[in-house]
Protein backbone atom coordinates (compact mmCIF):
# COMPACT_ATOMS: atom_id res chain seq x y z
CA UNK A 1 0.00 0.00 0.00
CA UNK A 2 1.40 3.29 -0.98
CA UNK A 3 2.03 5.47 1.90
CA UNK A 4 -0.24 9.04 2.35
CA UNK A 5 1.56 11.58 0.93
CA UNK A 6 2.35 14.31 3.80
CA UNK A 7 3.27 17.35 1.74
CA UNK A 8 2.90 21.04 3.52
CA UNK A 9 1.03 22.99 1.65
CA UNK A 10 1.81 26.94 1.20
CA UNK A 11 0.70 29.33 3.19
CA UNK A 12 -2.14 31.23 1.54
CA UNK A 13 -1.08 34.08 -0.14
CA UNK A 14 -0.95 37.88 1.16
CA UNK A 15 -3.75 39.36 -0.15
CA UNK A 16 -6.16 37.00 2.11
CA UNK A 17 -4.39 38.17 5.54
CA UNK A 18 -7.30 39.04 7.30
CA UNK A 19 -10.23 37.20 5.67
CA UNK A 20 -12.62 35.91 7.39
CA UNK A 21 -13.38 32.87 5.50
CA UNK A 22 -10.01 31.38 6.02
CA UNK A 23 -9.63 28.23 3.85
CA UNK A 24 -8.97 25.21 5.95
CA UNK A 25 -6.56 22.59 5.03
CA UNK A 26 -7.52 19.36 5.87
CA UNK A 27 -3.72 18.54 5.63
CA UNK A 28 -2.69 15.01 4.60
CA UNK A 29 -6.46 14.75 3.25
CA UNK A 30 -6.18 17.42 0.73
CA UNK A 31 -3.06 15.34 -0.68
CA UNK A 32 -4.35 11.51 -0.57
CA UNK A 33 -2.48 9.46 -3.03
CA UNK A 34 -4.33 7.61 -5.69
CA UNK A 35 -3.34 3.88 -4.58
CA UNK A 36 -5.05 4.78 -0.82
CA UNK A 37 -7.77 5.87 -2.80
CA UNK A 38 -8.03 2.32 -4.60
CA UNK A 39 -7.35 0.28 -1.72
CA UNK A 40 -10.60 2.15 -0.13
CA UNK A 41 -12.79 1.53 -2.67
CA UNK A 42 -11.63 -1.84 -2.95
CA UNK A 43 -12.42 -2.22 0.93
CA UNK A 44 -16.30 -0.15 0.54
CA UNK A 45 -17.59 -0.58 -3.15
CA UNK A 46 -20.97 -2.36 -3.46
CA UNK A 47 -20.17 -6.10 -2.72
CA UNK A 48 -22.60 -6.42 -5.87
CA UNK A 49 -22.25 -3.87 -8.02
CA UNK A 50 -24.28 -4.85 -10.91
CA UNK A 51 -27.42 -5.38 -8.71
CA UNK A 52 -26.44 -2.39 -7.48
CA UNK A 53 -26.49 -0.33 -10.48
CA UNK A 54 -29.18 -2.07 -11.78
CA UNK A 55 -31.56 -1.45 -8.81
CA UNK A 56 -30.13 1.93 -8.43
CA UNK A 57 -33.78 3.80 -10.13
CA UNK A 58 -34.83 7.06 -8.98
CA UNK A 59 -38.30 8.96 -9.87
CA UNK A 60 -37.65 11.76 -12.10
CA UNK A 61 -37.91 14.86 -9.58
CA UNK A 62 -37.91 18.50 -8.92
CA UNK B 1 -26.12 49.58 -8.22
CA UNK B 2 -26.68 45.98 -8.32
CA UNK B 3 -29.24 44.21 -4.96
CA UNK B 4 -26.91 41.93 -2.97
CA UNK B 5 -27.41 38.61 -3.95
CA UNK B 6 -29.24 36.93 -1.58
CA UNK B 7 -28.99 33.13 -2.48
CA UNK B 8 -29.84 29.60 -1.73
CA UNK B 9 -29.82 26.34 -2.62
CA UNK B 10 -32.42 23.09 -2.83
CA UNK B 11 -31.27 19.60 -3.25
CA UNK B 12 -33.54 17.00 -4.31
CA UNK B 13 -31.56 13.76 -2.87
CA UNK B 14 -31.45 10.37 -4.33
CA UNK B 15 -32.88 7.53 -2.08
CA UNK B 16 -32.89 3.79 -2.03
CA UNK B 17 -33.63 1.50 0.48
CA UNK B 18 -32.53 -1.78 1.26
CA UNK B 19 -33.49 -4.82 2.98
CA UNK B 20 -37.18 -3.74 2.82
CA UNK B 21 -39.67 -2.74 -0.03
CA UNK B 22 -40.85 0.81 0.01
CA UNK B 23 -41.67 3.41 -2.42
CA UNK B 24 -39.21 6.49 -2.57
CA UNK B 25 -41.92 8.61 -0.89
CA UNK B 26 -42.01 6.35 1.66
CA UNK B 27 -38.74 5.82 2.52
CA UNK B 28 -38.14 10.23 1.75
CA UNK B 29 -40.90 10.38 4.63
CA UNK B 30 -39.56 8.61 6.72
CA UNK B 31 -36.12 10.31 6.96
CA UNK B 32 -38.07 13.77 6.72
CA UNK B 33 -39.95 12.72 9.82
CA UNK B 34 -36.83 11.02 11.53
CA UNK B 35 -34.89 14.07 11.68
CA UNK B 36 -36.23 16.18 15.15
CA UNK B 37 -38.51 14.38 15.99
CA UNK B 38 -42.64 15.23 15.93
CA UNK B 39 -42.15 18.98 17.90
CA UNK B 40 -40.38 20.15 14.97
CA UNK B 41 -43.13 19.91 12.58
CA UNK B 42 -44.51 23.30 11.48
CA UNK B 43 -46.73 23.37 8.54
CA UNK B 44 -45.17 24.73 5.46
CA UNK B 45 -47.69 27.89 4.26
CA UNK B 46 -47.77 27.47 0.36
CA UNK B 47 -49.99 31.17 -0.05
CA UNK B 48 -47.36 32.85 -1.89
CA UNK B 49 -46.29 29.54 -3.94
CA UNK B 50 -47.06 30.77 -7.62
CA UNK B 51 -44.72 28.09 -9.32
CA UNK B 52 -46.32 28.60 -12.75
CA UNK B 53 -45.63 32.29 -13.15
CA UNK B 54 -43.63 32.94 -16.21
CA UNK B 55 -40.95 36.11 -15.70
CA UNK B 56 -42.07 36.46 -18.88
CA UNK B 57 -44.69 38.29 -18.00
CA UNK B 58 -47.64 35.86 -18.30
CA UNK B 59 -49.50 32.83 -15.99
CA UNK B 60 -49.82 29.61 -17.96
CA UNK B 61 -52.66 28.73 -14.91
CA UNK B 62 -54.46 25.61 -15.96
CA UNK B 63 -51.88 24.47 -17.97
CA UNK B 64 -49.72 22.13 -15.61
CA UNK B 65 -51.02 20.23 -12.76
CA UNK B 66 -50.78 21.28 -9.71
CA UNK B 67 -47.60 19.51 -8.30
CA UNK B 68 -47.71 19.96 -4.43
CA UNK B 69 -49.10 17.24 -2.80
CA UNK B 70 -49.92 19.02 0.99
CA UNK B 71 -49.93 15.73 2.43
CA UNK B 72 -46.43 15.23 2.25
CA UNK B 73 -44.20 16.12 5.37
CA UNK B 74 -43.12 19.33 5.10
CA UNK B 75 -40.74 20.79 7.96
CA UNK B 76 -39.04 24.33 8.75
CA UNK B 77 -35.93 24.39 10.74
CA UNK B 78 -34.29 26.28 13.30
CA UNK B 79 -31.61 27.10 10.55
CA UNK B 80 -34.64 28.82 8.75
CA UNK B 81 -34.45 25.95 6.15
CA UNK B 82 -37.23 23.86 4.51
CA UNK B 83 -37.04 20.25 4.89
CA UNK B 84 -39.69 18.38 3.04
CA UNK B 85 -40.63 15.21 0.38
CA UNK B 86 -40.72 16.80 -3.26
CA UNK B 87 -42.14 14.04 -5.61
CA UNK B 88 -40.40 10.86 -4.24
CA UNK B 89 -37.37 12.75 -3.02
CA UNK B 90 -36.30 14.13 0.24
CA UNK B 91 -35.81 17.68 -0.56
CA UNK B 92 -33.53 20.49 1.54
CA UNK B 93 -33.55 24.33 0.80
CA UNK B 94 -31.27 25.92 2.84
CA UNK B 95 -31.90 29.63 3.99
CA UNK B 96 -31.17 32.75 2.52
CA UNK B 97 -27.64 33.59 2.77
CA UNK B 98 -25.71 36.94 1.76
CA UNK B 99 -22.34 35.62 0.90
CA UNK B 100 -21.36 32.19 -1.51
CA UNK B 101 -19.54 30.96 1.77
CA UNK B 102 -22.93 30.50 3.60
CA UNK B 103 -24.95 29.56 0.77
CA UNK B 104 -21.93 26.39 1.16
CA UNK B 105 -21.99 26.07 5.08
CA UNK B 106 -25.85 25.73 4.72
CA UNK B 107 -25.54 23.43 1.90
CA UNK B 108 -23.06 21.73 4.10
CA UNK B 109 -25.45 21.50 7.28
CA UNK B 110 -28.45 20.09 4.96
CA UNK B 111 -26.05 17.11 4.09
CA UNK B 112 -25.38 16.68 7.40
CA UNK B 113 -28.86 16.72 8.09
CA UNK B 114 -29.20 14.08 5.73
CA UNK B 115 -26.99 11.82 7.11
CA UNK B 116 -28.50 12.18 10.47
CA UNK B 117 -31.56 11.49 9.08
CA UNK B 118 -30.22 7.87 7.99
CA UNK B 119 -28.54 7.43 10.95
CA UNK B 120 -32.26 7.59 12.29
CA UNK B 121 -34.40 5.70 10.07
CA UNK B 122 -31.18 3.00 10.50
CA UNK B 123 -32.13 2.74 13.97
CA UNK B 124 -35.95 3.07 13.07
CA UNK B 125 -35.81 0.05 10.37
CA UNK B 126 -32.51 -1.67 12.53
CA UNK B 127 -34.40 -4.66 13.64
CA UNK B 128 -36.28 -5.45 9.69
CA UNK B 129 -32.50 -5.37 8.92
CA UNK B 130 -33.20 -2.28 6.28
CA UNK B 131 -31.57 0.70 5.85
CA UNK B 132 -32.44 4.37 4.06
CA UNK B 133 -29.94 5.25 1.80
CA UNK B 134 -29.59 9.36 -0.16
CA UNK B 135 -27.10 10.05 -2.33
CA UNK B 136 -26.44 13.60 -3.90
CA UNK B 137 -26.66 13.39 -7.43
CA UNK B 138 -29.28 14.19 -10.05
CA UNK B 139 -29.06 11.12 -12.31
CA UNK B 140 -29.81 7.46 -11.61
CA UNK B 141 -28.70 5.99 -15.01
CA UNK B 142 -31.57 5.45 -16.88
CA UNK B 143 -32.97 8.41 -17.60
CA UNK B 144 -34.50 10.29 -14.59
CA UNK B 145 -33.11 13.55 -13.37
CA UNK B 146 -33.55 15.33 -10.08
CA UNK B 147 -32.55 18.98 -9.46
CA UNK B 148 -30.18 20.81 -7.69
CA UNK B 149 -31.63 24.38 -7.57
CA UNK B 150 -29.95 27.78 -7.17
CA UNK B 151 -31.73 31.12 -6.51
CA UNK B 152 -30.09 34.45 -6.44
CA UNK B 153 -32.39 37.75 -5.72
CA UNK B 154 -31.86 40.20 -8.65
CA UNK B 155 -33.79 43.51 -9.23
CA UNK B 156 -36.90 43.65 -10.87
CA UNK B 157 -35.14 45.77 -13.14
CA UNK B 158 -33.02 44.26 -14.68
CA UNK B 159 -34.89 42.72 -18.13
CA UNK B 160 -35.61 39.50 -18.21
CA UNK B 161 -34.25 39.12 -21.75
CA UNK B 162 -30.67 40.31 -20.22
CA UNK B 163 -30.05 37.25 -17.89
CA UNK B 164 -31.16 34.68 -20.57
CA UNK B 165 -28.38 37.02 -23.29
CA UNK B 166 -25.85 37.24 -20.95
CA UNK B 167 -26.08 34.35 -18.15
CA UNK B 168 -26.71 31.18 -20.24
CA UNK B 169 -23.16 31.18 -21.78
CA UNK B 170 -22.11 30.98 -18.26
CA UNK B 171 -24.58 28.00 -17.24
CA UNK B 172 -23.04 26.32 -20.15
CA UNK B 173 -19.30 27.19 -19.65
CA UNK B 174 -19.12 26.85 -15.80
CA UNK B 175 -20.03 22.79 -15.67
CA UNK B 176 -16.00 22.79 -16.67
CA UNK B 177 -15.42 22.97 -12.84
CA UNK B 178 -19.10 22.31 -10.95
CA UNK B 179 -19.69 19.22 -13.22
CA UNK B 180 -20.23 16.26 -11.02
CA UNK B 181 -19.15 13.52 -14.00
CA UNK B 182 -21.36 10.76 -14.86
CA UNK B 183 -20.66 7.68 -16.87
CA UNK B 184 -22.42 7.52 -19.70
CA UNK B 185 -25.17 9.17 -21.88
CA UNK B 186 -29.09 9.31 -21.15
CA UNK B 187 -32.54 10.95 -23.04
CA UNK B 188 -31.48 10.16 -26.17
CA UNK B 189 -28.13 11.86 -25.98
CA UNK B 190 -25.06 10.82 -27.72
CA UNK B 191 -22.37 9.14 -26.13
CA UNK B 192 -23.69 5.28 -24.99
CA UNK B 193 -23.23 4.02 -21.48
CA UNK B 194 -19.45 3.25 -21.17
CA UNK B 195 -18.71 7.11 -21.90
CA UNK B 196 -17.34 9.57 -19.29
CA UNK B 197 -18.82 13.40 -19.47
CA UNK B 198 -18.59 16.29 -17.17
CA UNK B 199 -21.76 17.13 -15.95
CA UNK B 200 -24.44 14.67 -14.58
CA UNK B 201 -27.30 16.71 -16.01
CA UNK B 202 -26.69 17.93 -19.72
CA UNK B 203 -28.43 15.42 -20.86
CA UNK B 204 -31.60 16.84 -19.44
CA UNK B 205 -31.93 20.44 -20.96
CA UNK B 206 -33.68 20.56 -24.58
CA UNK B 207 -35.12 24.24 -24.58
CA UNK B 208 -33.05 27.53 -24.12
CA UNK B 209 -35.59 29.44 -22.01
CA UNK B 210 -38.69 27.67 -20.32
CA UNK B 211 -41.08 27.21 -17.13
CA UNK B 212 -40.56 23.88 -17.00
CA UNK B 213 -38.90 21.36 -14.43
CA UNK B 214 -39.27 18.31 -14.50
CA UNK B 215 -39.48 17.79 -18.39
CA UNK B 216 -38.18 19.75 -22.19
CA UNK B 217 -35.98 21.37 -19.15
CA UNK B 218 -34.78 25.03 -20.38
CA UNK B 219 -31.28 26.27 -19.57
CA UNK B 220 -32.88 29.63 -18.13
CA UNK B 221 -35.77 28.61 -16.06
CA UNK B 222 -38.44 31.38 -15.91
CA UNK B 223 -40.57 31.17 -13.34
CA UNK B 224 -41.28 33.98 -11.48
CA UNK B 225 -41.94 33.42 -8.10
CA UNK B 226 -39.99 35.45 -5.87
CA UNK B 227 -40.51 34.94 -2.75
CA UNK B 228 -40.69 38.60 -1.88
CA UNK B 229 -41.64 42.00 -2.64
CA UNK B 230 -42.54 41.60 -6.47
CA UNK B 231 -42.28 45.03 -7.97
CA UNK B 232 -38.32 45.14 -5.98
CA UNK B 233 -37.17 41.87 -6.57
CA UNK B 234 -36.91 38.65 -8.80
CA UNK B 235 -35.22 35.42 -7.79
CA UNK B 236 -33.79 33.75 -10.58
CA UNK B 237 -34.37 30.09 -10.12
CA UNK B 238 -31.58 28.12 -11.66
CA UNK B 239 -32.22 24.13 -12.19
CA UNK B 240 -29.03 23.94 -14.54
CA UNK B 241 -26.79 22.95 -12.17
CA UNK B 242 -25.15 19.90 -10.95
CA UNK B 243 -25.14 18.88 -6.93
CA UNK B 244 -21.50 18.79 -5.70
CA UNK B 245 -20.11 16.77 -3.11
CA UNK B 246 -16.61 18.70 -3.42
CA UNK B 247 -17.12 21.94 -1.59
CA UNK B 248 -14.69 24.09 -3.71
CA UNK B 249 -17.52 23.27 -6.63
CA UNK B 250 -20.34 24.81 -4.45
CA UNK B 251 -18.53 27.59 -3.65
CA UNK B 252 -17.57 28.55 -7.48
CA UNK B 253 -20.83 27.54 -8.45
CA UNK B 254 -22.73 29.86 -6.45
CA UNK B 255 -20.06 32.75 -6.12
CA UNK B 256 -19.41 33.34 -9.78
CA UNK B 257 -23.01 33.10 -10.55
CA UNK B 258 -23.52 35.58 -8.04
CA UNK B 259 -20.61 37.60 -8.95
CA UNK B 260 -21.95 37.66 -12.79
CA UNK B 261 -25.36 38.70 -11.84
CA UNK B 262 -24.25 41.41 -9.26
CA UNK B 263 -21.70 42.74 -13.12
CA UNK B 264 -25.29 41.97 -15.13
CA UNK B 265 -27.23 44.90 -13.02
CA UNK B 266 -24.13 46.79 -12.85
CA UNK B 267 -23.66 47.10 -16.94
CA UNK B 268 -20.29 45.02 -16.20
CA UNK B 269 -20.56 42.50 -18.26
CA UNK B 270 -18.52 41.95 -22.02
CA UNK B 271 -21.59 42.61 -24.41
CA UNK B 272 -20.27 39.96 -26.92
CA UNK B 273 -20.52 36.71 -24.70
CA UNK B 274 -23.53 35.46 -25.94
CA UNK B 275 -23.51 31.71 -27.50
CA UNK B 276 -24.74 30.68 -30.99
CA UNK B 277 -26.33 27.62 -30.09
CA UNK B 278 -26.64 26.72 -25.91
CA UNK B 279 -28.23 23.40 -26.20
CA UNK B 280 -25.43 22.51 -28.72
CA UNK B 281 -22.98 23.49 -26.26
CA UNK B 282 -23.99 22.32 -23.25
CA UNK B 283 -23.95 18.64 -24.66
CA UNK B 284 -20.64 18.88 -26.40
CA UNK B 285 -18.94 20.82 -23.10
CA UNK B 286 -20.37 18.08 -21.75
CA UNK B 287 -18.43 15.51 -23.54
CA UNK B 288 -15.42 17.60 -23.82
CA UNK B 289 -12.80 16.42 -21.25
CA UNK B 290 -10.02 18.38 -23.34
CA UNK B 291 -11.72 21.11 -22.89
CA UNK B 292 -10.89 22.52 -26.56
CA UNK B 293 -13.85 21.69 -28.14
CA UNK B 294 -14.73 25.22 -30.41
CA UNK B 295 -18.50 27.10 -29.65
CA UNK B 296 -19.15 29.69 -31.66
CA UNK B 297 -20.45 32.87 -30.25
CA UNK B 298 -23.43 34.89 -31.76
CA UNK B 299 -20.47 37.35 -33.53
CA UNK B 300 -19.53 34.27 -35.18
CA UNK B 301 -15.83 34.28 -33.17
CA UNK B 302 -15.05 30.84 -32.27
CA UNK B 303 -14.01 29.61 -28.71
CA UNK B 304 -13.58 27.40 -25.72
CA UNK B 305 -15.80 27.01 -22.48
CA UNK B 306 -12.26 27.63 -20.55
CA UNK B 307 -11.32 30.42 -22.75
CA UNK B 308 -15.55 32.21 -22.30
CA UNK B 309 -14.74 31.75 -18.18
CA UNK B 310 -11.20 33.40 -18.43
CA UNK B 311 -12.89 36.15 -20.05
CA UNK B 312 -15.37 36.32 -17.46
CA UNK B 313 -13.00 35.72 -14.87
CA UNK B 314 -11.09 39.03 -15.68
CA UNK B 315 -14.15 41.25 -15.93
CA UNK B 316 -14.97 39.84 -12.55
CA UNK B 317 -11.49 40.81 -11.28
CA UNK B 318 -11.54 43.98 -12.53
CA UNK B 319 -14.86 44.66 -11.34
CA UNK B 320 -14.85 43.84 -7.66
CA UNK B 321 -12.04 46.41 -7.58
CA UNK B 322 -14.10 49.51 -7.89
CA UNK B 323 -17.42 48.13 -5.89
CA UNK B 324 -16.59 46.76 -2.40
CA UNK B 325 -20.08 46.55 -1.01
CA UNK B 326 -18.97 45.89 2.42
CA UNK B 327 -16.59 43.64 4.47
CA UNK B 328 -18.03 40.18 4.59
CA UNK B 329 -19.31 40.34 0.92
CA UNK B 330 -16.05 41.70 -0.48
CA UNK B 331 -13.98 39.29 1.24
CA UNK B 332 -16.45 36.30 -0.17
CA UNK B 333 -15.68 38.13 -3.54
CA UNK B 334 -11.73 38.33 -3.46
CA UNK B 335 -12.01 34.59 -2.38
CA UNK B 336 -13.84 33.77 -4.84
CA UNK B 337 -11.73 35.02 -7.84
CA UNK B 338 -8.82 34.18 -6.11
CA UNK B 339 -10.52 30.17 -6.12
CA UNK B 340 -11.57 30.62 -9.50
CA UNK B 341 -8.57 31.54 -11.13
CA UNK B 342 -6.51 28.77 -9.17
CA UNK B 343 -9.24 26.51 -11.16
CA UNK B 344 -9.55 27.85 -14.37
CA UNK B 345 -5.53 27.81 -14.44
CA UNK B 346 -5.92 24.19 -13.25
CA UNK B 347 -7.72 23.56 -16.05
CA UNK B 348 -5.02 24.58 -18.64
CA UNK B 349 -2.18 21.99 -17.11
CA UNK B 350 -2.25 18.62 -15.51
CA UNK B 351 -6.06 18.72 -14.72
CA UNK B 352 -5.91 16.01 -11.91
CA UNK B 353 -3.98 18.71 -10.18
CA UNK B 354 -7.43 19.69 -9.31
CA UNK B 355 -8.89 16.34 -8.22
CA UNK B 356 -9.00 17.84 -4.97
CA UNK B 357 -11.22 20.37 -5.95
CA UNK B 358 -13.34 19.81 -9.01
CA UNK B 359 -15.90 16.71 -8.55
CA UNK B 360 -15.76 15.50 -12.43
CA UNK B 361 -12.00 15.13 -11.91
CA UNK B 362 -11.74 12.94 -8.87
CA UNK B 363 -14.59 10.94 -9.93
CA UNK B 364 -12.65 9.86 -13.45
CA UNK B 365 -9.35 9.24 -11.31
CA UNK B 366 -11.04 6.79 -9.55
CA UNK B 367 -12.86 5.09 -12.43
CA UNK B 368 -10.01 5.47 -14.67
CA UNK B 369 -7.79 4.24 -11.37
CA UNK B 370 -9.85 1.38 -10.62
CA UNK B 371 -10.23 0.29 -14.04
CA UNK B 372 -6.24 0.14 -14.69
CA UNK B 373 -5.68 -1.80 -10.92
CA UNK B 374 -8.08 -4.24 -11.85
CA UNK B 375 -7.68 -4.70 -15.97
CA UNK B 376 -11.44 -3.88 -16.17
CA UNK B 377 -12.95 -3.56 -19.35
CA UNK B 378 -15.55 -0.21 -19.90
CA UNK B 379 -18.82 -1.75 -19.25
CA UNK B 380 -17.71 -3.88 -16.20
CA UNK B 381 -20.53 -2.35 -13.19
CA UNK B 382 -18.01 -1.65 -11.04
CA UNK B 383 -16.97 1.75 -13.30
CA UNK B 384 -21.07 2.76 -12.81
CA UNK B 385 -21.18 1.68 -9.09
CA UNK B 386 -18.08 3.86 -8.70
CA UNK B 387 -19.93 7.06 -9.98
CA UNK B 388 -23.59 6.69 -8.41
CA UNK B 389 -21.51 6.01 -4.89
CA UNK B 390 -19.47 8.61 -4.77
CA UNK B 391 -22.34 10.35 -3.98
CA UNK B 392 -23.62 8.32 -0.97
CA UNK B 393 -23.73 9.88 2.12
CA UNK B 394 -23.42 7.62 4.30
CA UNK B 395 -19.51 8.43 6.10
CA UNK B 396 -18.44 4.23 6.23
CA UNK B 397 -19.70 4.16 2.63
CA UNK B 398 -19.51 7.60 0.53
CA UNK B 399 -16.81 7.67 -1.95
CA UNK B 400 -16.77 11.40 -2.51
CA UNK B 401 -15.36 11.21 1.16
CA UNK B 402 -12.27 9.17 0.43
CA UNK B 403 -11.43 11.44 -2.38
CA UNK B 404 -9.17 14.02 -0.46
CA UNK B 405 -11.74 16.59 -1.26
CA UNK B 406 -9.91 19.93 -0.19
CA UNK B 407 -12.62 21.59 2.43
CA UNK B 408 -13.64 25.03 3.06
CA UNK B 409 -15.45 25.08 5.69
CA UNK B 410 -15.04 22.97 9.47
CA UNK B 411 -17.11 20.36 10.59
CA UNK B 412 -17.86 22.45 13.83
CA UNK B 413 -19.05 25.32 11.82
CA UNK B 414 -21.57 22.93 9.66
CA UNK B 415 -23.01 21.70 13.10
CA UNK B 416 -23.72 24.94 14.40
CA UNK B 417 -25.35 25.41 10.25
CA UNK B 418 -27.56 22.81 11.12
CA UNK B 419 -29.55 24.30 13.55
CA UNK B 420 -28.81 28.33 13.76
CA UNK B 421 -30.02 30.11 10.95
CA UNK B 422 -27.24 32.90 8.88
CA UNK B 423 -26.99 36.25 11.35
CA UNK B 424 -27.73 38.47 7.78
CA UNK B 425 -31.38 37.75 5.96
CA UNK B 426 -34.85 36.94 7.21
CA UNK B 427 -33.85 33.34 7.80
CA UNK B 428 -32.34 34.95 11.14
CA UNK B 429 -35.96 35.93 12.19
CA UNK B 430 -37.25 32.68 10.97
CA UNK B 431 -35.16 30.47 12.75
CA UNK B 432 -34.99 32.33 15.86
CA UNK B 433 -38.81 32.63 16.38
CA UNK B 434 -39.09 28.61 15.65
CA UNK B 435 -36.59 27.97 18.17
CA UNK B 436 -38.15 30.30 20.86
CA UNK B 437 -42.12 30.01 20.27
CA UNK B 438 -42.16 26.57 18.60
CA UNK B 439 -45.59 25.70 19.85
CA UNK B 440 -46.72 29.09 18.76
CA UNK B 441 -45.72 28.97 14.85
CA UNK B 442 -48.10 27.44 12.91
CA UNK B 443 -46.93 27.58 9.56
CA UNK B 444 -43.96 29.62 7.78
CA UNK B 445 -42.70 29.96 4.62
CA UNK B 446 -39.83 32.18 2.34
CA UNK B 447 -41.54 35.26 3.11
CA UNK B 448 -43.74 34.99 6.11
CA UNK B 449 -43.89 32.96 9.22
CA UNK B 450 -47.79 32.73 10.97
CA UNK B 451 -48.70 32.61 14.67
CA UNK B 452 -51.11 31.43 17.18
CA UNK B 453 -50.94 34.46 19.79
CA UNK B 454 -53.77 32.89 21.97
CA UNK B 455 -57.49 32.65 22.08
CA UNK B 456 -57.65 31.66 18.71
CA UNK B 457 -56.07 34.41 16.64
CA UNK B 458 -53.47 33.89 13.80
CA UNK B 459 -51.18 36.74 13.24
CA UNK B 460 -49.63 36.89 9.69
CA UNK B 461 -45.85 38.14 10.27
CA UNK B 462 -44.77 39.39 6.37
CA UNK B 463 -41.34 39.39 5.73
CA UNK B 464 -41.36 40.57 1.73
CA UNK B 465 -37.48 42.19 1.97
CA UNK B 466 -35.27 39.32 2.22
CA UNK B 467 -32.84 41.43 3.84
CA UNK B 468 -34.69 42.11 6.46
CA UNK B 469 -35.23 40.41 9.90
CA UNK B 470 -31.36 40.15 10.45
CA UNK B 471 -29.68 39.44 13.50
CA UNK B 472 -29.05 43.75 12.92
CA UNK B 473 -32.40 44.48 12.73
CA UNK B 474 -34.07 42.59 15.46
CA UNK B 475 -31.57 40.63 17.42
CA UNK B 476 -31.91 43.36 20.14
CA UNK B 477 -35.94 43.08 20.16
CA UNK B 478 -35.70 39.51 19.95
CA UNK B 479 -33.29 39.57 23.65
CA UNK B 480 -35.66 42.80 25.68
CA UNK B 481 -38.91 41.46 24.28
CA UNK B 482 -41.08 39.01 27.43
CA UNK B 483 -43.23 36.73 25.07
CA UNK B 484 -43.94 36.46 21.39
CA UNK B 485 -46.94 38.90 21.41
CA UNK B 486 -44.34 41.63 22.75
CA UNK B 487 -42.18 41.12 20.31
CA UNK B 488 -44.83 41.49 17.08
CA UNK B 489 -46.16 44.23 18.73
CA UNK B 490 -42.53 45.96 19.15
CA UNK B 491 -41.97 44.73 15.20
CA UNK B 492 -44.81 46.24 14.61
CA UNK B 493 -44.13 49.67 16.00
CA UNK B 494 -40.86 49.90 14.21
CA UNK B 495 -41.57 48.56 10.48
CA UNK B 496 -44.51 51.00 10.64
CA UNK B 497 -42.07 54.03 11.89
CA UNK B 498 -39.56 52.99 9.55
CA UNK B 499 -41.99 52.14 6.76
CA UNK B 500 -40.76 48.93 6.22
Amino acid sequence: MAERANQVRQDPPADRRGSSTEEVRSGASSDVDIEQILDEIDEVLEANAEDFVRNYVQKGGE
Amino acid sequence: MSVDKICGIETEYGVISRGLEMSSVTASSLLVSAYGGESMQIDWDFIHERPYMDARGFSVGERLDPEIDYQLVNRVLTNGARYYVDHAHPEYSSPECVTAMDALLYDLAGEAILRRSMVLTRDLLAEQGAEIVVYKNNSDGKGNSYGCHENYLVSRSLPFSDIVRHMTVHFVSRQIFTGSGKLGSENGMSGGPNSFQISQRSDFFEEEVGLETTLRRPIINTRDEPHAEASKFRRLHVIVGDANMSQTATYLKIGTTQILLSMLEDGALPPDLVLDEPLGAIRSVSRDLDLNQSIRLQSGRLTTALNIQFQYLEAAEGWIQVDAVNDKIDQDRRLIVRLWREVLEGLTGDRFGLADRVDWLAKLKMIEGFRMRHDLSPEDSRLKAIDLQYHDLREDRGLAYRAGLRRLVDESSVSKAMVNPPSDTRAFLRGEVLRRWPEQVVSANWDSVVFDVGSGSLVRLPMDDPAWGTKMDVGLVLEECSDLNDLLTRISTSATMSGT
